[in-house]
């Protein structure tokens, strides 16, 4: 086929090269820029080189400390939230009706919490906790349950947990639903012939069929709490002390609050590349199972016997023999 | 192993109340032999997929019971009569190897590991799938993981029927003929009742001994092969098995004769009791019907065109709005498009209102 050349189709791409570089790269490197240098206010700007990288990393010092201490609590957050959400979205995707109207009127109120704009969600915890006026902060103590979020670290936690798991987990169940949806009806009429329990169905049909929507709500999950900030923040402010301040609010602490553009710079930085790595991998695994499926597809002339073209004379097996 | 017994069984997806006319299964009584091959035959939306899975037990039928052994199985579920099925398309559990996807029936309902491995090991060698018992399921192309499928049908040896649901549609054609002759092979190996869905009349006349044609939610015939071609009980039968299908013409009938247009066809039996007021139609297969030069008192026909097949040409005919086909012998030719007609006495039928008649001898 003839490809026609014409290099001045490169003018026609040129409008968006400037829109990225205007929005993405420019700010990026600006970023990068004040990553390398100090300042005491005053426009006034201080070679650093990599002292703020070396910083970061380094859990003695002051930068490196918070970070890493945030650090953890983020990654801590993350992973009790996809052990909630996970398991709790394939319950509720599974117990979800499959027709009738049911099923629009589930959708919708499952849909609800995600509709919602995350600081009004962060606010209606809040005021919900309160254990002076909040609903389940005044039932919690007048049940004899002492409960404080504003006072207590780990009531603090399950506030937060608790917040992004009633946010999130619609949004497990509605792709682990998409994913249930598409199997045919045809394999839970053969599982139901081959005499299999629920949980075999569940263990040989829904889960495998799920398996890719599964990966697509981890990532999506993962990387949504990991880079939580308003939720936490209109709740709990990082607090008490920083027992919820994840690596999010802490960025805004040294940024805003401090204005160490430097520390914040370099530390945001990392941040990046953290996700940008997670991400990566999660791209790679997922593309990988895909690719496999596609080589064994192609793969399969070469895999698979031809029946044979004359039938073999079977003698073995004898009507009433095997199985009782 | 079970005989089993269709009881004024009917199924309507509207309800019973609805009128018959909607009934997509309407009722139908009848008995299925062990160790039959059944086909159950007829175009989409006749009903045939409706009634197997009224025997499955995925459907409940809304009047009429079902039998195994004189056993009434209809309010039981799917898992608890004894039942195998496969379907239209390769149903795989994908995390299994194929010797997990065979023995995954077996292992449900608590059979010893010994038996399983016994019978999967059959099961496997039957198929021709020994080879990749320990290999996933996912990896293999599409005939074989319907035989797998095939093999889940096959491999629990108590079932009291094993139902095909058009299960070669997937396959290859070159392929359907194999697994269709290894289908046959293990029907008479394994001692089954099979009952077999298609509308493919090749797959349901090679398969079965025993043939039902269903249309419309009936059950219009049930028998050999060689019935149902040599004597269709209804018209519809007649034309939608064999190739071309049988030519239904409509025609006066009295006595041994049979008029059309005021030429005369002799019969072989006497029709004198043609009920009154009713459809008179004979039927007669492409086969039996030669066309020969135009001759006087014969039954002219405007030829439109002849189609050779190799072995057996057929020229396709008009007569007045009817259209027939008839053999053509070998080195007929038409010099002015018109041929006269020879009917075969003994392979022509008399229908009334599409049913077969009976005559006298």
């Amino acid at each position: 086929m003839d490809k026609t050349i014409n290099q001045k189709a490169w003018f026609l791409v040129l409008p968006v090269f400037l829109v990225v570089a205007f929005s993405a790269v420019l700010p990026l490197m600006t970023v990068v820029n004040y990553s390398m240098q100090d300042t005491f206010g005053n426009n006034q700007f201080f070679w650093n080189g990599v002292g703020w990288f070396k910083e970061l990393l380094d859990p003695s010092t002051d930068l490196g400390g918070r970070f890493l201490a945030s650090l953890g609590r983020n990654l801590f957050f993350s992973l009790v939230i996809l052990a909630i959400e996970v398991p709790l979205g394939i319950v509720v995707a599974l117990s979800m009706p499959r027709q009738g109207w049911t099923v629009a009127a589930c959708l919708v109120t499952l849909a609800l919490p995600l509709l919602i704009p995350w600081n009004v969600v962060g606010t209606i915890w809040q005021i919900f906790g309160r254990p002076d006026i909040g609903l389940l902060g005044y039932t919690l103590n007048a049940m004899g349950i002492d409960y404080n979020y504003v006072s207590n670290a780990v009531d603090a936690w399950v506030t937060v947990i608790v917040m992004d798991v009633w946010h999130w987990t619609s949004l497990v169940a509605l792709l682990c639903y998409a994913g249930l949806k598409s199997i045919p009806e045809a394999y839970y009429q053969a599982a139901q012939i081959d005499g299999a329990s629920r949980w075999a169905v569940f263990k040989a049909i829904q889960l495998p069929k799920m398996n890719r929507v599964l990966l697509i709500a981890v990532l999506l999950r993962f990387m949504d709490s990991f880079m939580i900030y308003t939720e936490p923040f209109v709740v709990t402010g990082g607090g008490p002390g920083n027992s919820t301040t994840f690596v999010s609010i802490e960025l805004v602490k040294i940024a805003l609050g401090q204005f160490d553009l430097g520390k914040a710079a370099a530390l945001s930085l990392v941040y990046n590349l953290i996700i940008l790595i997670v991400c990566w991998i999660f791209y790679t695994v997922m593309t990988n199972a895909g690719a496999e499926r596609k080589v064994q597809a192609e793969s399969e002339p070469a895999a698979v016997p031809k029946p044979s073209a004359s039938l073999k004379p079977v003698t073995a097996l004898k009507p009433k023999e095997g199985v009782v | 192993m079970a005989r089993i017994d269709l009881v004024d069984l009917a199924h309507s997806y509207g309800g019973n109340d609805a009128p018959q006319e909607s009934f997509a299964l309407k009722p139908v009584t009848m008995t299925w032999r062990q160790g039959g091959a059944y086909a159950l035959l007829g175009p989409s939306g006749c009903g045939k997929t409706t009634l197997l899975n009224v025997i499955s037990g995925i459907i409940t039928p809304s009047r009429g019971k079902i039998l195994f052994d004189d056993k009434d199985i209809t309010p039981l579920s799917t898992q608890k009569r004894n039942i195998a099925q496969v379907f239209q398309f390769p149903v795989i559990y994908d995390t299994m190897t194929v010797g997990q996807n065979l023995a995954f029936p077996l292992k449900n309902r608590g059979v010893p590991k010994a038996e399983i491995d016994k019978r999967v090991a059959e099961i496997g060698r039957l198929l021709d799938l020994q080879p990749y018992l320990n290999r996933k399921a996912t990896r293999l192309t599409a005939d074989a993981k319907q035989k797998i499928s095939l093999g889940r049908g096959l491999v629990r040896s108590d079932v009291a029927a094993v139902l095909f649901d058009e299960p070669l549609t997937v396959i290859d054609p070159e392929l359907k003929w194999q697994l269709r002759s290894k289908l046959k092979a293990l029907h008479r190996e394994l001692d089954l009742t099979m009952i077999y869905v298609t509308h493919d009349q090749t797959e349901a006349l090679t398969f079965a001994d025993t043939v039902v044609v269903m249309h419309d939610g009936r059950v219009v015939q049930s028998g050999t092969p060689a019935e149902l071609f040599d004597k269709p009980a209804h018209t519809f039968v007649g034309y939608f098995i064999g190739s071309p299908g049988m030519n239904i013409l409509p025609a006066e009938v009295r006595g041994r004769e049979a008029r059309i247009g005021g030429y005369v066809i002799a019969l072989n039996r006497a029709y004198d009791n043609l009920p009154a007021g009713a459809k008179i139609e004979i039927g007669v297969r492409p086969e039996f019907v030669e066309v020969v030069a135009p001759t006087a008192g014969l039954l002219t026909a405007k030829i439109e065109r002849i189609d050779d097949l190799g072995r057996i040409r057929f020229a396709r005919a008009r007569l007045g709005d009817a259209k027939l086909a008839a053999r053509a012998p070998a080195g007929f030719t038409s010099s002015d498009g018109t041929a006269g007609l020879k009917f075969d006495p003994a392979h022509v039928h008399v229908y009334a209102d599409s049913l077969l008649v009976e005559g006298a001898a």
